[in-house]
């Protein structure tokens, strides 16, 4: 019971910190002090007490999507294991769920995009389901070798496997180049560079800011609150294929899962702030790499 | 004795690079020729001796490759004193050590019983031709040696590959391995058979690539067709005999592992494959020494028919082996006498080439003659014993293809030779004041007598030489 | 012992898809040094026991795969002045996709092929594969001549890779062989690359096309 709580707990409120962390990383690089690390805090709250505005040509999917969005990641949130705990809803086949949930948030996301009739928002849709198309079978792979390992489709097993299964020569081989591919997936899923920058403002550049250009008020507060629970999410699967320890002691291992949380927001604060982001044209290419590195892994252990 | 054949051209090689006066140092090439040939011939006159290491030795099939790649030298060396006076514009420094490299090369290849030396050797021949290919200096002609080079490159590198096969699958079997002849024909039958298999697809591919066979002939037409015409003779008449002996000594360890049906399908398939490629482009060339070029590939699928055929056959292939280098000497030899007079190679601009030049035109006829088959020369008495081996082993369907094919590419040569030949020279081609002159003409006249005497009588000594050879390599279920 | 030597392998294996995808040439002129860096080191990691031929040809190895090769390549490319191959024959994606394709066949080619007993569990054979089977596609399908001469130098990388098993028998020939084929490869290769780029102002090859039916 109170292992729920504190899942939820985490899951709710911990995701904006992620993204304090990640401009403060980027801000040190730069030679800069920064926003506080509670600044995305503030900037939520400073939404919720705005007004919103609604172009005239859109319909009932402009102002479901942002809620549906967030509904579709908190229940995502709650199939996957946080550090060496298990996921407080797990059953056979639930990471099929987890990855259409995904797919549900972002299907809501684009047409939404789609329906505010701005080709600006249209651009971004395309390129987004394009990525999205590309990075899929990465994410796929890289699961089936999980799968493969713990030999059980449900989540909870499968990432918590390379924690209590001690593993086989190849078998690291294969884990270490799904970590590979799945921190690529990370990275184009949350639109991070080198996909996409996110503090780019030029809309052709963009690829999820501008689906998001038309939203204001509290429901731009929640989709930048869903966002962030989107890489939190999929940081804490990747997570467990790059760092599966634990201590055995249950405080010291959530205290364990926040330290390690925080030290990969820093390394994708670190990725953002040493590369620069790849034409648009050269993504494909990064996101088939991906893809074929987590075949690899799976290759490796039809063996 | 065996030491000398190797260090003679190795050393004239070496005195070719320091010899300053281009006049002068084509007259090396022929006098290391003879040199060459008079010490084959008395080691050939000799009992097979003891062997240097087992490393070096002349075994049959090696003795026929020698003789045929020193006379063939003889031919070549005396024919480039001429051309490379022609040529005297153009430093022949690298000619001339190339052409020595390539003689040494050749020597190392025939004499060798070591899998891995005979490997060295063939990637020597290789880099040596190489520039002989370039010695026009055109951007046709490095386009030619580009291709010729990487094409040329990979081949050997996958027969490397296939070599490592050949040594694994004794390891894996838990014996020594070892790449000497002696050796893996001994062990042959407990080598493990997918490894063998695998090995001997590569090995196939790798020489066969600097065979010349379909479907890795790619190269051979540009390089034909840009290198001077007794660098063609060289490389179509002693190069691919180079490696179709490499061919016929891993297709001797495959017979005695006791897997002839797979070789021998393997080798009729490629062979036929080769004649029926260089069939459909030989229809309708218009440059004749691009068609010299896919007659070769023809005959280099005839000499690995004959040789997956087994059997009679096999004396057929090594006869051809022979006939087909004599007369591609005399067939390049005499194009690069017609595209020096015409200053062209395409059938457009040359016709009539028998009134031009009444030497070379009449010998490039009669050696269209003699290539595609037609008594009383050479080729014709090796591909009848083919084709006898063929009938003999029941196969009549290969027989029927190879008959066809043959009747294909004689027509479709023929139109291109004889529209060079025949008629007048049109007014308006050009004229350079090229005539047949004695070292130019001399040895294609050389090179023809021998295929005409083969076609009409084999001596004895060569006979039983081919004999011993046919035996050498037939293995006893 | 053989679970390092199949990390090397995989670092291998990773490095091919590297280079069939990037279509910057330096790039791809430091993955195959890297290569031959981390195949110059294999030599160590298969013997069960080291021994003296074994460090020289490793130090052999390093020095000319992974120093002296790329150095006339670097030079090569700084003679003609190009920085990135054009788009190839294939494309950059579908290369990858062809070299993991490979790779899967050549998985599937090794379990045919029965191994001795001391090398049962060992990448070497599916490795060998593959690399020759990248150094195939990129070969054939690329443009530049320089990235054609890097093709093959991968599929010299593959037969290396495939010596490995021999080294206890057949130590000396092996490394010696592969090495020289590749230094006597390159060092013509760079000299015809010269003549290429002096005739045709390019070392694009399609301009070498004059030549056809």
């Amino acid at each position: 019971m109170a292992l729920i709580f504190v899942h939820v707990l985490l899951l709710l409120a911990m995701p904006p910190f992620l993204l304090g962390v990640i401009n403060r990383t980027k801000a040190w690089f730069a030679g800069r002090t920064g926003p506080p690390l509670l600044q995305p805090y503030h900037d939520l709250i400073r939404l919720l007490r705005k007004d919103m505005v609604f172009s005239t040509t859109t319909t009932w999917v402009f102002r479901a999507a942002p809620v549906v969005t967030l509904s579709a990641v908190l229940l995502a949130g709650l199939i996957v294991p946080f550090g060496s705990f298990n996921a407080p809803i797990r059953f056979t086949g639930d990471l099929i769920l987890f990855a259409y949930l995904f797919g549900l948030a972002r299907f809501f996301t684009t047409t939404a995009a789609l329906d505010t009739g701005s080709p600006f928002e249209g651009m971004g849709a395309a390129r987004e389901v394009t990525f999205a198309c590309l990075s899929e079978p990465a994410l796929f792979l890289g699961f089936l070798v999980l799968a493969r390992i713990s030999r059980s489709i449900s989540l909870t097993p499968m990432l918590l496997g390379p924690l209590h299964a001690p593993l086989a020569g190849l078998a690291i081989a294969s884990v270490a180049l799904v970590a590979a591919g799945l921190f690529v997936v990370l990275l184009a899923e949350n639109c991070r560079i080198p996909v996409d920058d996110p503090n780019t403002h030029l809309e052709l550049t963009m690829i999820h800011e501008v689906m998001v250009l038309d939203h204001s008020g509290p429901l731009f507060g929640v989709i930048l609150y869903g966002a962030a629970m989107k890489l939190f999410i999929l940081s804490a699967v990747v997570l467990h294929v790059i760092a599966p320890f634990q201590t055995g002691v249950a405080a010291f291992d959530w205290l364990l899962f926040v330290a390690e949380m925080t030290g990969i927001a820093v390394a994708i604060g670190v990725v953002e702030s040493v590369m620069a982001r790849l034409q648009l044209r050269h993504v494909p290419t990064l996101l088939v790499a991906a893809s074929l590195l987590c075949g690899f892994g799976f290759l490796l252990m039809l063996r | 004795m065996y030491v000398a054949l190797i260090l003679v051209p190795l050393l004239a090689a070496a005195v070719a690079a320091a010899v300053p006066s281009n006049r002068l140092r084509p007259w090396l090439l022929p006098a290391v020729a003879v040199t060459h040939l008079a010490l084959t011939i008395v080691s050939l006159s000799r009992p097979a001796g003891p062997f240097v290491n087992r490393w070096l030795a002349l075994d049959p099939p090696g003795r026929l490759v020698l003789l045929l790649i020193s006379t063939l030298f003889l031919i070549c060396s005396v024919y480039s004193v001429g051309y490379l006076r022609l040529r005297a514009e153009l430093s022949n420094r690298i000619f001339c050590v190339a052409l020595l490299l390539f003689l040494t090369m050749a020597t190392f290849i025939a004499m060798s019983r070591h899998l891995g030396l005979l490997w060295v050797a063939m990637e020597a021949t290789t880099l040596a031709t190489a520039p002989l290919i370039y010695f026009n200096r055109t951007p046709r002609s490095i386009e030619a040696t580009w291709k010729y080079l990487l094409v040329g490159s990979v081949g050997i590198a996958l027969a490397l590959l296939g070599s490592f096969f050949l040594a694994y699958a004794a390891v894996q079997q838990g014996m020594e391995p070892s790449l000497q002849l002696d050796q893996l024909l001994r062990d042959a039958p407990h080598l493990s058979k997918p490894w063998l298999h695998a090995a001997f697809i590569l090995l196939l591919v790798g020489y066969g690539t600097k065979m010349g066979l379909a479907p890795m002939h790619t190269w051979k037409p540009d390089a034909y067709g840009e290198a001077p015409g007794v660098v063609g003779a060289l490389l179509a008449g002693g190069v691919t005999t180079c490696a179709f002996l490499a061919l016929v000594r891993v297709d001797h360890i495959c017979r005695s592992a006791g897997d002839s049906a797979y070789c021998g399908r393997l080798l009729v398939f490629l062979g036929l494959l080769s004649m029926a490629f260089a069939a459909a482009f030989v229809v309708g060339q218009r440059d004749f020494k691009r068609m010299l070029a896919y007659s070769s590939v023809e005959h280099m699928g005839i000499l690995s028919l004959g040789l997956g055929l087994g059997g009679a056959a096999v004396f057929g292939s090594l006869l051809h082996m022979i006939n087909n280098a004599m007369t591609k000497g005399v067939l390049f030899l005499s194009a690069g006498n017609i595209h020096r007079a015409y200053d062209a190679k395409t059938t457009d601009e040359v016709r009539g080439a028998m009134r031009r030049l009444p030497l070379s035109g009449t010998l490039f006829l009669l050696g269209f003659l003699a290539i595609t088959g037609s008594p009383p020369f050479g080729p014709f008495i090796s591909e009848f014993a083919i084709l006898n081996g063929a009938f003999d082993g029941r196969r009549f369907l290969v027989g029927a293809a190879f008959l066809s094919l043959l009747l294909i590419i004689f027509i479709g040569m023929g139109r291109t030779v004889l529209t060079v030949v025949q008629g007048r020279p049109s007014a308006a081609a050009r004229r350079t004041l090229y005539r047949d002159g004695l070292l130019t003409g001399l040895p294609i006249l050389a090179s023809f007598a021998i295929v005409l005497l083969f076609g009409l009588y084999i001596p004895s000594p060569l006979r039983a030489m081919l004999h011993d050879a046919t035996q050498y390599l037939e293995v006893r279920p | 012992m053989s679970s390092t030597l199949n990390a090397a392998l995989v670092v291998v294996l990773l490095l091919n898809l590297l280079a069939l995808g990037t279509s910057r040439i330096r790039a791809l002129v430091q993955a195959v040094a890297l290569q031959g860096v981390v195949l110059g080191v294999t030599p160590l990691l298969a013997h069960a026991h080291q021994s003296a031929v074994a460090g020289f040809i490793a130090i052999a190895t390093v020095v000319i795969k992974g120093a002296l090769i790329p150095r006339i390549l670097f030079k090569a490319l700084r003679d003609a002045q190009i920085k990135r191959e054009v788009e190839p024959l294939v494309g950059f994606v579908p290369s990858m996709l062809l070299g993991a394709l490979g790779t899967a066949v050549s998985i599937a080619l090794a379990a045919m092929l029965p191994l001795a007993p001391g090398h049962a569990q060992t990448l070497v054979v599916p490795a060998a594969l593959s690399t020759v089977l990248t150094g195939f596609v990129l070969l054939t399908s690329r443009v530049k001549a320089i990235t054609q001469v890097i093709g093959y130098l991968v599929l010299e990388n593959g037969i290396f890779i495939f010596g490995l098993l021999l080294l206890e028998a057949l130590p000396s020939l092996v490394e010696l062989g592969v090495l020289l084929d590749v230094f006597v490869g390159v060092f013509v290769i760079s000299i015809i690359i010269h003549h290429i780029n002096r005739e045709f102002d390019s070392l694009d090859t399609r301009r070498l096309s004059s030549l056809r039916e």
